[in-house]
């Protein structure tokens, strides 16, 4: 059984006469792959991953989204959070006063309850805090300050992949975790990534990305790229070469040459 | 509300009647001219006009339409529980309790003192301590501005009296605590605070108004403040009285050269409530800072009004009022900056924010800035809406189910501000109050870290 199996996936802007966006996606993710998804902006590759995470303010139409052989589609956005889909936000928004630390108990805690183990208490979040802040190389003050508060781009990406690794999800959605950063930063984020997806062999990761540079780091087993609400082109990690080297309109006019 | 004129006489000549009830008691002639010549202001001018640009806002009708008997003494039905409830115990070095106005000796707590401060009752105050009451009573809250202050000071019998000589620190707060038993007959109570601080003065003042729920009365309260020079005084007032009862306050503060004062102003009790606060920036290098939560639901409204006079040069000031408002609630908040042609390099910055949780709910946000110096900066802004999608979505993506999140949001918007509260117990009161309000679980609480980690110990 496939961790996500995406079939025809139409999705709408959840307003009458919304735009729509996502145009039959198909995409089927195994556990322990690392998918990326590449694409022009506005081609619908945040919108897919807002779908999969469960916001409302998109409307799906058409098709189906599996996720460990149940409809995700039916479950609320806490619900697929509980269930290990985590979503590390392109633009995450700022929550004044409230700090990290404290949502992320609550957010582990409410996992917890659904899976019907005991909730943690402080002293081991204190530790659960302590490992992976080193593997992010994030310092305490961090994610005692208010979520997102004042943090630079990078600081703000950094805390995204640290809530992954608290939360421990079964499938990573990380939508362009790498812009924003510098090349030290990004060392340390895909290291952190890498070592996410070394722990547990059942980890699957769906990467948005625009940079080739990203998967040098961490290496997808497939690439696919997307075009206008459409998943036109798959392969191997040596089609993000390719778009390198062709770019988005080289891989359409082969695409529509092949078909 | 129109005719208000009209219907003058009645109302006032039994309010006239409730003055000569309290002259039956032995009181210095000072007191019975200052009594009389306030009420004489109040027969004058009545109850303010709706129409009046000050009091469009505030429906004081049911107010004006009640024939109000002077809350009792004696009345102490549930009194001692609302103590109970409501007490700073050991967090307070002096807890003046007060029933419907009137002081009580049994249920208050005195702690040790220093030297030549006087903390205690205005009654007692008046009878031993005359010429240092008369000196600023009714010298700061205007009679003329405001006709509920005129009735107050026509009705003055009890409250709170204060005062810290030069050099005096507390290290704890002082806490005034009013008790409201209400009963049959609708009752107003009128209690007067007075705080004389010399120079270099530090203290906390808190002043928390509380009553049975359900029950309908009307506390009509006035408070004057002086802060000495370089004295520090941190003032908070934590409203929770009944959301039946009708609450109208006015705190009158005037600021001598290089003081502090610091205002955080807590409503979340009332049916109807009506602040005015008033500061006066008398000296040189004075700063204030006012913040205020308005935390109400149901049919309650509250109106805040407040008023930084900018007398002289170099004194910044700072405001934050945020509102909370749920089911059919409505607040008005009106910030007057007024900044004296000689007070240059005024620096004033005022928010105002508001957090609508239901579609009938209702804010009404004026700043009104009047500047005649030509070397200030004076800011101000104002936000109004529903909690952030956003951010509600960003919550659930980490499994935080939707109402947890959103209370989660309400609690930090509030929080803006608790967490700027110094006196523990009164961030404790309101978080207690948002938790049972909003359902917000106890490990949430954001400000009161060192209340859980102590009670961890």
């Amino acid at each position: 059984m496939a961790l996500l199996e995406i079939k025809n996936l139409h999705a709408k802007v959840a307003v009458a006469g919304g735009r729509e966006i996502l145009k039959g996606v198909n995409l089927t993710v195994n556990a322990g792959e690392v998918h990326a998804l590449m694409g022009r902006n506005g081609c619908g590759k945040s919108t897919l991953f807002q779908v999969i995470a469960g916001r409302e303010t998109y409307e799906v139409t058409q098709g189906s989204i599996t996720y460990e052989g149940k409809d995700l589609l039916e479950m609320s956005a806490e619900e697929r959070a509980r269930e290990g889909v985590f979503l590390a936000f392109q633009s995450p928004v700022e929550i004044p006063g409230v700090s990290t630390d404290y949502f992320l108990k609550a957010a582990v805690n409410e996992v917890r309850k659904h899976h019907g183990e005991p909730e943690l208490d402080a002293m081991q979040f204190l530790k659960l805090f302590k490992e992976k802040r080193e593997l992010l190389e994030i310092d305490a003050s961090f994610t005692r300050r208010a979520v997102n508060e004042g943090f630079s781009g990078g600081e703000k990406k950094r805390n995204e992949v640290f809530q992954m690794a608290v939360m421990n999800p079964n499938l990573g959605l990380l939508d362009e975790t790498d812009s924003g950063l510098d090349v030290d930063a990004l060392k340390t984020v895909a290291k952190g990534i890498n070592t996410l997806h070394q722990q547990d062999a059942h980890r699957a990761l769906l990467v948005v990305t625009h940079q080739e540079r990203l998967l040098k780091s961490i290496v997808p087993d497939f690439v696919h790229v997307m075009v206008e609400g459409r998943i036109i082109e798959s392969g191997g990690k040596e089609l993000a070469l390719r778009v390198e080297q062709r770019g988005y309109a080289g891989i359409e006019a082969e695409v529509r040459q092949g078909a | 509300m129109t005719q208000v004129a009209e219907k003058k006489s009645s109302p006032l000549t039994h309010f006239t009647r409730l003055e000569k009830q309290l002259n039956v008691n032995p009181s210095p002639s000072w007191l019975d001219e200052l009594r009389a010549n306030a009420m004489r202001r109040f027969e004058e001018v009545g109850f303010p006009a709706q129409k009046s640009e000050a009091w469009r806002h505030t429906n004081i009708g049911p107010i004006v339409r009640t024939q109000w008997e002077l809350a009792d003494a004696g009345s102490m039905t549930g009194a001692a529980d609302l103590v109970e409830r409501f007490t700073f115990g050991d967090d307070a070095i002096v807890e003046l309790v007060f029933v419907n106005g009137h002081y009580h000796g049994e249920l208050s707590g005195l702690g040790k003192l220093p030297r030549g401060a006087k903390v205690g009752s205005l009654a007692e105050a008046i009878a031993k301590d005359g010429e240092a009451v008369q000196k600023h009573l009714a010298k700061h809250a205007s009679i003329e501005a405001n006709s509920f202050v005129a009735l107050n000071t026509g009705l003055i019998a009890d409250g709170a009296f204060i005062h810290l000589p030069a050099g005096t620190t507390l290290e704890q707060p002082i806490h005034i605590l009013l008790v409201s038993t209400g009963g049959d007959k609708p009752a107003a109570a009128h209690p007067r605070v007075l705080v004389i601080t010399e120079e270099n003065v530090h203290a906390t003042i808190v002043e928390s108004y509380v009553g049975h729920e359900g029950q309908t009365y009307f506390t009509n309260t006035v408070t004057e403040i002086v802060c000495g020079a370089d004295s520090h005084i941190d003032h908070c007032r934590l409203q929770q009285e009944s959301t039946a009862a009708y609450h109208v306050s006015t705190m009158q503060v005037d600021l001598g050269r290089s003081s502090t004062f610091v205002s955080h102003a807590c409503t979340m009790g009332g049916k109807l409530t009506r602040n005015d606060l008033n500061c006066i920036m008398n000296g040189e290098h004075a700063y204030a800072t006012l913040n205020g939560l308005v935390l109400i639901g149901g049919d309650q409204h509250c109106d805040n009004h407040t008023l930084l006079r900018h007398e002289k040069a170099n004194c910044p000031s700072h405001e934050l009022y945020k509102h909370v408002l749920d089911g059919r609630s409505s607040a008005v908040f009106k910030g007057q900056i007024f900044v004296q042609k000689d007070a240059q390099k005024t620096d004033s910055k005022q928010t105002s924010k508001t957090l609508l949780l239901s579609d009938d709910a209702y804010m009404n946000s004026q700043p009104a800035l009047e500047i005649y110096a030509d070397d200030v900066k004076c800011t101000h802004g104002s936000t109004t809406g529903p909690v952030d999608e956003d951010m509600v979505f960003y919550l659930r993506t980490r499994g935080v189910g939707l109402d947890a999140a959103r209370h989660l949001l309400t609690y930090a918007f509030a929080a803006d501000v608790t967490r700027r509260i110094k006196v523990e117990p009164v961030r404790r009161r309101i978080e207690d109050y948002m938790a049972a309000r909003h359902g917000l679980p106890q490990d949430l609480r954001i400000t009161d870290v060192t209340h859980h980690d102590r009670a961890a110990l």
